[in-house]
């Protein structure tokens, strides 16, 4: 059978014109995706899998019941991950947190929470990845690559694309790399701004500067010289429609969320010149419907704790890295992600030392050492569900084979049901 | 011993790798090693595929050496269990420990 018009659930462009071909339950050929979902894709397990408790297989009931008993035992529990479940998961698992009275925390703390933290501080200019295709004839990735994480964006949304108004693609488009190194992405850039690591704040303040008028008394910034800023900032307020994609290297690094509320600030600014937007460049598959869900359900839209029996925000409190490292959290629930693999150690470490109960497709590193696994279905490949684009357009996934395995949702249906009825 | 400034980030051949399994040599190939300019290599006589210790205030890792278009002075490590050895867990009331920009010395094995 040949699927499609397939989301591939890999990264956040949730590119949607995959076609997948499926035979006798198992995925054959999967033609227009790039090397990441093609392996997603490919690697998909169809075979029945038991939940097991320390180590040893048992059945659905046992399992709910044991993640149950460590949940409520616990007196300072944390829901954790959610950006490779699909929506309608990551609603029970803000209503499970609430039950519990947990704290919640998305895979968004370790890649663009300080991207929230910058939006809540000065707004977000943006637009959707359509009027980029259609309209931008200035494309800037700062601090961001592309080319190894988002392989398709340049050709399906932000480069090589044809659009109405901007039908020749590539041609039509003034592309502008900022990193600290040359890229693969750097490399097809016309613009390339080499800048010295941890200057971002700098020369995006200098950036604001010169589009206020103000002359400055230095020739050089960030290991760029003025000149060149104040030349790309004429590009900047004289094209048609400007975006920057922005990436890690803008939040993971000194500054983190200061960086984000001055390239928002530049980009709101810019757009008394001309039209221009901001995009975060999302990883995981629905960590953008991350954001969304948790503050569509609490307000905010990471690092929630529920412990009051009413939302509390607080990162560097309620956010995973923290709460594990100075050993607050006494279980925890991990839902499609695998913090031991991408946690510092002295976070992920912490892990071995408490309960933890493991939702995944996937026998992840955290899997490997959690008290109780339960392995569901993988959202876009074996179950259905809705994924939330990098720029918040909600898409939805396709089923293309059947799993034995149920999906993350209904697993914790089981578990709020259970401890509903251990607290009546 | 060399001082550095490391970047942790992701790479196409980590994200393909990720679905292989965990335990797999691919995902290994694609998150143990640190990629270095040419004459940082040259100027700490290293040959590529030697392993060398990277070291910084948090932890330290033994890891191939391999040739990456990289400033001198700059290093990466793949994110993945070899760089999660190296950073720490501080997050400045963010949330996000600093991934990025960390001081580390590297030492030819």
């Amino acid at each position: 059978m040949r699927m499609e018009n397939v989301v591939c659930p890999f990264c956040g462009c949730l590119c949607d014109d995959i076609v997948v071909e499926v035979r006798d339950n198992a995925i054959t050929a999967v033609k227009r995706a790039c090397a990441n979902g093609r392996s997603l894709f490919l690697n998909t397990h169809t075979e029945a899998k038991h939940p097991t408790v320390d180590g040893r297989e048992v059945e659905w009931p046992e399992a709910i019941a044991a993640a149950v008993d460590h949940l409520t035992d616990a007196a300072s529990p944390l829901i954790y991950g959610l950006s490779s479940t699909a929506t309608e998961a990551q609603r029970k698992a803000i209503a499970l947190a609430d039950l519990l009275g947990a704290s919640i925390d998305s895979t968004s703390s370790v890649c663009h929470g300080p991207t929230s933290i910058g939006i809540q501080n000065q707004g977000e200019p943006t637009c959707t990845l359509g009027e980029v295709k259609h309209r931008a004839d200035m494309v800037i990735f700062w601090g961001c690559n592309p080319s190894e994480a988002h392989i398709r964006h340049f050709a399906r949304y932000s480069v090589s694309a044809a659009g109405s108004l901007t039908p020749r693609g590539r041609k039509d488009r003034t592309v502008v790399a900022v990193d600290v190194r040359p890229t693969r992405s750097a490399r097809g850039a016309d613009i390339f701004l080499q800048l010295r690591p941890g200057s971002d704040y700098e020369v995006l303040t200098t950036l604001r500067a010169l589009l206020k008028g103000v002359t400055l008394e230095v020739s050089e910034v960030g290991g760029v010289r003025v000149s060149r800023l104040a030349e790309l900032l004429e590009r900047m307020k004289c094209c048609r429609f400007g975006v920057i994609f922005f990436g890690m290297g803008v939040t993971q690094t000194g500054g983190k969320y200061l960086n984000i509320t001055e390239l928002l600030a530049l980009v709101a600014e810019l757009n008394a010149h001309t039209r221009f937007s901001a995009m975060a460049m999302r990883g995981h598959g629905n960590v953008a419907g991350a954001d969304c869900t948790l503050t569509w359900q609490t307000g905010y839209p990471f690092a929630i704790n529920f412990a009051r029996g009413y939302p509390q925000y607080n990162p560097g409190e309620f956010t995973a890295v923290d709460m594990l490292a100075r050993r607050e959290a006494d279980a925890a629930l991990i839902i499609a992600s695998d913090p031991v693999a991408h946690f510092p150690l002295l976070a992920a470490d912490y892990l071995k030392h408490i309960p933890a109960i493991v939702l995944d497709p996937e026998a992840n590193l955290t899997a490997q050492q959690a008290r109780v696994v339960l392995p569901t279905a993988m959202y876009g490949v074996s179950a259905p569900g809705t994924a939330y684009r990098m720029d918040n357009v909600p898409l939805p996934l396709k089923q293309v084979v059947e799993s034995p395995q149920p999906t993350d949702e209904q697993v914790l249906d089981w578990i709020i049901e259970r401890v509903k009825t251990c607290s009546a | 011993m060399s001082e550095f400034i490391l970047i942790t980030g992701r790479t196409a051949e980590q994200g393909k790798a990720l679905h292989k399994g965990k335990g797999s040599d691919e995902y290994r190939r694609a998150t143990e090693y640190v990629g270095m300019s040419v004459s940082d290599k040259e100027r700490l006589g290293i040959r590529e595929g030697r392993h060398v210790r990277v070291r910084t205030a948090h932890g330290e890792a033994e890891l191939e050496m391999r040739e990456g278009d990289l400033p001198d002075g700059m290093i990466f490590v793949p994110m993945g269990p070899a760089a999660n050895r190296l950073i720490g867990s501080e997050t400045r009331g963010t949330g996000m420990p600093d991934s990025k920009g960390l001081t580390a010395e590297v030492e030819p094995l």
